[in-house]
């Protein structure tokens, strides 16, 4: 007979990762009185060494499948994939925060937990079984990254950045609490798995279905940066600090896409004709912005925003195809994408130093005299962002675009390859910068290692999975499995 | 019948309190009319048999929230506020395709059915309603309710982190 | 459409108790100004109102002309309609308050009446929630005069009250919500009988001390001495309602008086057991003879008759805390809230749930 205490523990079990970071991220808050202003890179590899632990116990819970608290909470091997990838997103974000903090004097406490936070709330929306809990988690990520973009108070552009993204983020969550309202009038429940009950055997003629389908597209639009809900990224990513730019673009923008995946292949299964229509065009337009914008850019903040503009729209090729092969597809894109992504921001964290900005593209000039490895690192991430193989990004792009061929969406493929084949203007317009350019004046690195870390961890990753893709795509497709 | 008439008495101002409080030029009284809207939510959750509902929303909304606006609205220099212009000069396109998006959506509220039965009744409870909700919070619902208290903690911290004076600044 | 006999049943159950209640209010706001001139005077050594009838007996008649035959005036530069309606706000929620609260157990008025009738206007389920979301939006009233006079005294005092109702209304909440622990429920009449075997102001070790801060908060909540920070007359002439004058000034200052009768009143309720019977040491002396007479007198005195002591004891109290304490500096009342009363009113929350959990409550 189990004690009392001994059973709390055990229906806490599933959400253990999640509490971990949360206890983590608290621990941080006390810590942070205590420690000095010189040693708060403590905090940061504590909370790096929280997000290792909550890494293990998801390892370690792995074989756990099922449905928790009353069907809010799903504990499959779908959210521990993209538990995964978060912790990536947030580890690597904390190690090229430590010393850019440092640098740009914002060095404090409160970043790593609203981080952890963040991240909690990312993993809270991996695993939602409810639309309730799918919002809530939404509003934990934002708000944590709504502060941190407005981090750096002393900056116009931090500020402005926070509360650009502050409004147009309420205004999209008032535009999902509408839809989520009309679902819950049309199933009577907001169980993501009632209401798919519900489409199974409804009048799919029911013009109401529609109207909170797309506002939930809508809402999630945002989220991910799809065009054309993409006015807020280049602003917000030009203003927030570099670093949590890099975790901006990784970390959000693969939870809207776990819930995209989730809502829209499995929940929205009986809806599958209607919902590639919109996902496919709303891929082909985000592909086109964010391609054709970056043409124009001089600041590589906004370039690498619209870049993230663009990868949202190749994830999208995949969601619009569908079925096990392209949701795995999306799976092993977003994780790549973290990856090579974080390594490029993390090469223009490399160039700010105290008194320069080094934000832009000019100011790579001659980068491949300079500093040899920084300039072969960020040919990687670029070559990798435009899909050249052997590189990881090419694998990606390449399992997203033949899903979408196998679905029959061969015009969508056409037109992803082709928009791959623009960007390449623009990311080898970099890499032509740092070697073809003569340097402007000798441009000292700042050279940390966290910061070194973080980068050997990306560029390592970008060429392992490009060289041996098939066991994380064989991972993801088992991953898939539960829910489709 | 005595039920309907109610409710539309509280729906119509409902409507009208919000619109109000979003066109008056002075923030005192849009937190005023904002108030009222907040007493008639208050009375269409009793109407429903929400009791607890009801007095959580005026002791949260209109008993804290709103004075904490009030206050802060105050300390605002109104008559700046008031006289300032409130709207650019594309104005007329905005509010033209606001109307075409909330006139689809009504269309298409209209022509769809609500099938479900959630919502068509009042709840039946033998007390407040209290239990109930404490049980569905504290069980089916306890991920969500503790999301929620990370999320007030997370506006808190935010707030004294962007807010706060300190030495250096 | 309504009959003829639901139409009575409507009269009996709702028009009888609200105007019944209606005279009480009047007549006790009208009379504390009385009682309160009295006491401070003699507490002062002085003699209070002696000439408008025996003992100033009729003072309050002679105030209550003069403050309906005086100017109502307006001043030019205030916001007219906000500025009109501030008292009403005041005056209407305090008696929404009162329409909650139970006088007493159902009685037959000792046979008077063919059936018992119950001694309030509605009882409902959640009531005490109630009378805080009704005292919470009174606050309006207060603010709203501060800022609609264009006064900086009325402003500073309308500020003032926003910023103590926000700080002292979480403590006295969480005071609350420690009652309601201990009773189990949120009808003030089931927190009264939940008191039949000890009051609650006798529920060691959280009683005493939850006690404590409602009465703290609740005086703090009603603007009274030693909190009287948003009329402070020796700062801001009379605050709020500075630039008030005629009936509307009378409305505050029965307002007022209203407030610390719904305050007393839940005091008395939620601590002192309401309209029970007050009993010495029932369960360790209680076999003692003499004692046991004592308590046995004291249990044959009428509810109504036991609640409404409780009642003036508090409002005597107020008056006494009146006549004897100085006003505390504003960022002392603060303070005070915020790292005294707020943690304290947390921590008893806390030995409360967890006594409650254990069984020992």
């Amino acid at each position: 007979m189990p004690t009392l205490y001994q059973q709390f523990m055990q229906s806490m079990m599933p959400i253990l990762p999640e509490a971990i970071v949360i206890i983590v991220g608290l621990t941080v808050l006390v810590f942070d009185f205590f420690i000095e202003k010189e040693r708060k890179s403590l905090l940061g590899w504590y909370s790096l060494a929280g997000i290792t632990i909550a890494a293990y116990a998801s390892y370690t819970l792995m074989p756990m499948s099922g449905v928790f608290f009353g069907g809010t909470f799903h504990f499959d091997p779908f959210a521990t994939f993209f538990n995964f990838v978060f912790y990536i997103a947030c580890g690597l974000g904390i190690l090229v925060s430590i010393n850019y903090l440092e640098v740009e004097d914002i060095h404090r406490g409160e970043y790593y937990a609203l981080m952890l936070f963040a991240t909690s709330g990312m993993m809270f929306m991996a695993s939602a079984g409810d639309l309730i809990i799918l919002y809530l988690g939404l509003e934990l990520m934002a708000l944590s990254i709504y502060i941190l973009a407005g981090f750096m108070r002393g900056s116009n552009r931090s500020n402005e950045a926070a509360i650009k993204y502050l409004i147009l983020g309420a205004f999209s969550s008032g535009i999902m609490l509408y839809g989520m309202s009309l679902l819950y009038g049309l199933a009577g429940t907001t169980n993501l798995s009632g209401i798919l009950a519900f489409l199974r055997v409804a009048d799919l003629s029911n013009p109401v279905i529609f109207l909170a389908m797309i506002m939930l597209t809508v809402s999630f639009g945002f989220k991910v940066a799809a065009a054309p809900f993409h006015m807020w990224v280049p602003d917000v990513y030009e203003g927030a600090p570099t670093s949590v730019t890099a975790f901006m673009s990784a970390g959000p923008k693969v939870a809207g896409f776990a819930v995209l995946l989730r809502v829209f292949l499995y929940t929205f299964e009986p809806l599958r004709e209607h919902s590639t229509a919109i996902l496919a065009g709303l891929a082909v337009l985000t592909m086109a912005v964010g391609n054709v914008m970056a043409l124009s850019q001089t600041n590589i903040k906004r370039m690498l925003a619209y870049s993230s503009i663009a990868h949202a729209g190749y994830a999208l090729v995949g969601l619009a195809a569908g079925g096990p092969d392209g949701a795995a597809s999306v799976m092993l894109y977003v994780l790549i994408y973290a990856f090579m992504n974080m390594g490029a921001f993390g090469v223009v964290i490399m160039l700010r130093k105290a008194g320069e900005r080094g934000e832009e593209i000019s100011d790579f000039a001659g980068l491949g005299k300079t500093n040899k490895t920084a300039a072969f690192l960020m040919l990687i991430f670029m070559f990798s962002l435009t899909g050249i193989p052997p590189l990881a990004g090419f694998i990606g792009k390449f399992y997203i675009f033949k899903s979408a061929v196998q679905a029959g969406l061969v015009w969508l493929a056409v037109a992803g390859v082709l928009f791959s084949a623009i960007s390449a203007y623009f990311y080898l317009r970099v890499i032509m910068v740092m070697y073809m350019h003569e340097p402007k004046e000798s441009i000292e690195l700042s050279s940390a290692p966290s910061l070194a870390l973080a980068l050997a961890i990306s560029v390592t990753a970008v060429i392992v999975i490009g060289v041996y893709p098939t066991d994380l795509l064989n991972y993801a497709r088992a991953s898939i499995a539960g829910i489709m | 019948m005595v039920n309907q008439v109610i409710f539309f008495y509280f729906a119509v101002v409902i409507l009208a309190s919000a619109i109000l409080t979003i066109t008056q030029r002075n923030p005192i009284h849009s937190v005023m009319f904002m108030l009222l809207l907040f007493f008639h939510i208050a009375g269409v959750f009793v109407l429903l048999n929400a009791e607890f509902l009801a007095a959580v929303q005026l002791i949260v909304y209109a008993g804290a929230i709103l004075i904490l606006y009030l206050f802060v609205v105050m300390l605002l220099n109104v008559d700046r506020e008031s006289t300032a212009a409130r709207a650019n000069r594309f104005w007329p396109w905005m509010a033209g395709f606001g109307v075409v998006i909330a006139a689809e959506v009504i269309l298409l509220i209209v022509r769809g059915t609500f099938p479900s039965e959630a919502g068509q009744q009042p709840m039946r409870l033998a007390g407040s309603g209290v239990k109930e909700l404490g049980e569905l919070l504290y069980q089916k619902y306890l991920v969500p309710f503790e999301v929620a208290s990370i999320i007030l903690l997370v506006g808190l911290v935010g707030a004294v982190m962007l807010a706060k004076k300190r030495a250096s600044d | 459409m309504l009959d003829m006999n639901q139409l009575l049943h409507y009269v009996y159950t709702l028009g009888i108790p609200v105007a019944v209640l209606l005279a009480f209010i009047l007549a006790n706001a009208v009379y504390l100004q009385l009682m309160e001139r009295k006491v401070l005077a003699h507490m002062q050594g002085r003699l209070g109102p002696m000439r408008t009838g025996w003992h100033g007996l009729l003072q309050p008649i002679a105030d209550s002309v003069k403050f309906l035959m005086k100017e109502d005036i307006i001043p030019a530069k205030a916001d007219k309609w906000v500025f009109s309606l501030a008292p009403f706000i005041l005056l209407v929620m305090a008696f929404g308050s009162m329409v909650i609260i139970p006088y007493g157990p159902p009685t037959d008025f000792f046979g008077l009446l063919p059936k018992k009738v119950p001694l309030w206007v509605s009882n409902l389920n959640v009531g005490i929630l109630y009378v805080l979301a009704f005292s919470s939006v009174g606050t309006y009233g207060v603010i709203m005069a501060g800022w609609a006079s264009n006064n900086k005294y009325s402003l500073m005092g309308g500020f003032r009250s926003a910023a103590q109702m926000i700080s002292y209304e979480i403590p006295m909440a969480f005071s609350i919500i420690t009652v309601v622990l201990m009773s189990g429920s949120l009808n003030l009449s089931d927190i009264v009988n939940a008191q039949t075997d000890r009051l609650f102001i006798v529920a060691l070790p959280v009683g005493p001390v939850a006690f404590f801060l409602y009465l703290m908060s609740g005086i703090a909540e009603t603007n009274r001495v030693p909190f009287d920070l948003p009329e402070a007359e020796s700062e801001l002439v009379a605050g709020y309602f500075t630039e008030y004058s005629g009936i509307r000034f009378g409305m505050f200052y029965m307002a007022e008086y209203m407030n610390m009768i719904v305050v007393s009143l839940l005091a008395s309720i939620m601590f002192l057991g309401g309209w029970l019977p007050v009993q010495i040491l029932p369960h360790t002396l209680g076999h003692i003879a003499p004692i046991a007479f004592i308590n046995k007198l004291l249990a044959a005195i009428p509810p109504t008759i036991w609640l409404l002591g409780k009642l003036y004891f508090f409002i005597f109290f107020y008056m006494w805390l009146r006549a004897t304490l100085p006003r505390y500096r504003y960022d002392q009342l603060m303070s005070i809230s915020w790292k005294i009363l707020l943690p304290l009113s947390l921590g008893t929350l806390l030995v409360a749930a967890g006594m409650k959990q254990m069984g020992w409550l």
